[in-house]
């Protein structure tokens, strides 16, 4: 079964290959690949042979698992990521207990320096990591066992590209994203809470077609999916230009789909592909239904404010800030005050009157 | 730091510290000044002319025609630089916004556009007056190192805000965090150079239009 290629596994699915070559066309697009690539893609995807695929969830809450597995299905997209051979994941798998743990083993030992390793949820490293365990084994000791034998690693959700909720101020955890702890290996995040599931097929379909990693930003994320921000594609940017704004979530601004800057969108700032690939086949994404950005694909997002503040104010109150500003002034200032005033009688004390008699000598 | 960190710092902590070394710069400025007080009126006026001191603090902001005419350069710097400073600072969104959520006051914006293009004429007026500062002998005399640094620091906003909004030279995060520190920094200057004058030209202004206005002495 190891040795099916993806176009086996698709046609046994009852893909029909002009089906399979639409989705190469529209992947090849979404990566920003020139359209002469389709043909390359949908060749190289019938050849590859069924990567193994290694799913590690740590601090996590399951919902990048739902977002790959469920949004979609069953579409093609879904299908390819079905087609990966996925050895080990800890929701998904059907065995339970050591059973489960031997699969993972088993698969690592097999593909050794060949799986992908997929991860999602941030790692806790404080104390030595007690603070998540599978097995009785920490998620920093089995990331650390399993990065060594990862052909490259991909970071899935916000959790594991940069650190995510359990990261949030305080974090009693100590919870830090796989590329604080793994430095020797090629590592994508595919960040959002949760990330969109075209856009892991989509990095999954161009590994598997090239080999590598495609063009990542500072950030490590793909760029055909984040080179751009939410604000700039938004459908609704032209009423930021114009100055239109809804001022509460049910005003008439609101029902006219004005710009959700005021409500605290965070677009601007948040790169992401939602306001072009959307979520639910197209559906839809959080500011077409009236909602703003939360910005879940960007480091510290839940650290950044309120969600429904406006990105221009101030993250924390200024007050105490103010009042120690003003304290300090009348301090110093009566200091100040008292010590010109020292100067000025002194100098009137040695002031000494001229007279014309004077001036005469 | 990654920009957000830079972000979420400039939006933080170093906000409060900018605000807090800017009012306590600031608050001491004036009390330095009004401390100092007045010397004792010797000879009083015939009488008072209530109102002056106010009339000068406007009238002072349109130029005598004479002036007009010999300093055209400077005149029109000055202006198309200082209304445009706080149309952008006044009017656009994010900074009523801003505003808003510290003092609850708010007022509708300008469009995008428009404040950009004022952004542009404020960013040209002041490469202008820099240009004849170091080309006119008497103001290039004049000038010394905080004249430069006031003139810097009032340029990284404006430039570091177009740059954001237009996308240029770094990523969109990274330029607002950097527009956000350059405001900052301009707070913690004010105080400590000329640009003071944001508070005190209506201190000076006031005290000239009231002397000026004296006529006679009391007998």
């Amino acid at each position: 079964m190891a040795d099916e290629t993806l176009l086996d596994v698709l046609t046994k699915r009852g893909i029909s290959r002009r089906a399979f070559l639409k989705f190469c066309a529209a992947a090849t697009s979404l990566m920003a690949l020139p359209p002469s690539m389709a043909s390359a893609v949908a060749e190289a995807l019938m050849q590859a042979r069924r990567p193994s695929v290694i799913w590690l969830s740590f601090q996590e809450c399951t919902g990048c698992t739902e977002s790959l597995t469920r949004s979609h299905s069953p579409t093609l997209e879904s299908l390819i990521f079905d087609a990966i051979s996925l050895d080990y994941h800890e929701t998904l798998i059907a065995a339970a207990g050591s059973a489960a743990e031997a699969a993972r083993e088993n698969a690592m030992k097999e593909a050794y320096g060949k799986y992908l390793l997929l991860v999602d949820g941030s790692v806790s490293t404080k104390d030595g990591g007690i603070y998540s365990t599978v097995a009785g084994k920490t998620n920093l000791e089995t990331l650390k066992e399993a990065a060594a034998g990862a052909a490259a690693i991909v970071a899935v959700g916000t959790c594991s590209s940069f650190g995510g909720l359990p990261h949030a101020n305080p974090n009693p955890t100590g919870a830090v994203p796989v590329s604080d702890i793994i430095k020797n290996k090629p590592i994508i995040n595919v960040p959002g809470c949760p990330p969109i599931p075209v856009v892991i097929t989509g990095v999954l379909t161009y590994y598997l077609t090239f080999g590598t990693l495609p063009e990542l930003d500072d950030l490590g994320r793909p760029k055909a999916f984040y080179g751009e921000s939410i604000h700039d594609r938004c459908y609704r940017r032209p009423f930021y230009d114009q100055g239109k704004f809804a001022k509460s979530f049910d005003d008439e601004g609101a029902r006219n789909g004005w710009c959700l800057f005021e409500l605290g969108c965070k677009g601007p700032i948040t790169h992401n592909a939602c306001a072009t690939t959307k979520w639910n086949q197209g559906t839809s994404f959080p500011i077409q239904s009236g909602h703003g950005c939360l910005g879940c694909s960007e480091p510290n997002f839940w650290d950044a404010g309120s969600f429904y503040q406006a990105l221009s104010t101030p993250i924390q109150p200024v007050t105490a800030a103010l009042g120690i500003g003003v304290a300090a002034a009348a301090a110093a200032g009566i200091g100040v005050a008292l010590a010109n005033r020292s100067t000025k009688a002194d100098a009137k004390a040695h002031h000494q009157t001229v007279t014309t008699n004077d001036l005469e000598k | 730091m990654d920009a957000m960190q830079l972000l979420l710092w400039a939006r933080g902590p170093a906000l409060g510290i900018a605000f807090a070394i800017f009012l306590f710069g600031m608050l001491l400025r004036l009390f330095e000044i009004y401390s100092l007080g007045r010397n004792k009126d010797l000879a009083p006026p015939r009488s008072h002319s209530p109102g002056s001191g106010w009339r000068t603090v406007v009238m002072r902001s349109f130029s005598a025609k004479s002036m007009l005419k010999a300093s055209m350069l400077t005149y029109v710097t000055g202006y198309t630089f200082h209304i445009g400073f706080f149309v952008v600072l006044l009017f656009l969104l994010p900074h009523i916004e801003l505003i808003r959520s510290i003092t609850g006051l708010h007022w509708p914006a300008l469009p995008t556009p428009f404040i950009d293009l004022i952004a542009v004429a404020s960013i040209i007026a002041l490469i202008v007056a820099l240009i004849s500062r170091v080309m006119n002998p008497v103001k290039r005399f004049l000038s010394g190192f905080g004249d430069y640094l006031a003139w810097a620091v009032t340029l990284l906003p404006l430039l570091t805000g177009y740059l954001a909004y237009h996308h240029l030279l770094l990523d969109y995060t990274r330029m607002l965090a950097m527009h956000i520190l350059s405001v900052e920094l301009l707070l913690v200057v004010i105080p400590f150079t000329k640009l003071t004058h944001m508070a005190t030209l209506f201190i000076a202004r006031w005290y000239n239009g009231d002397w000026f206005a004296r006529k006679g002495v009391a007998s």
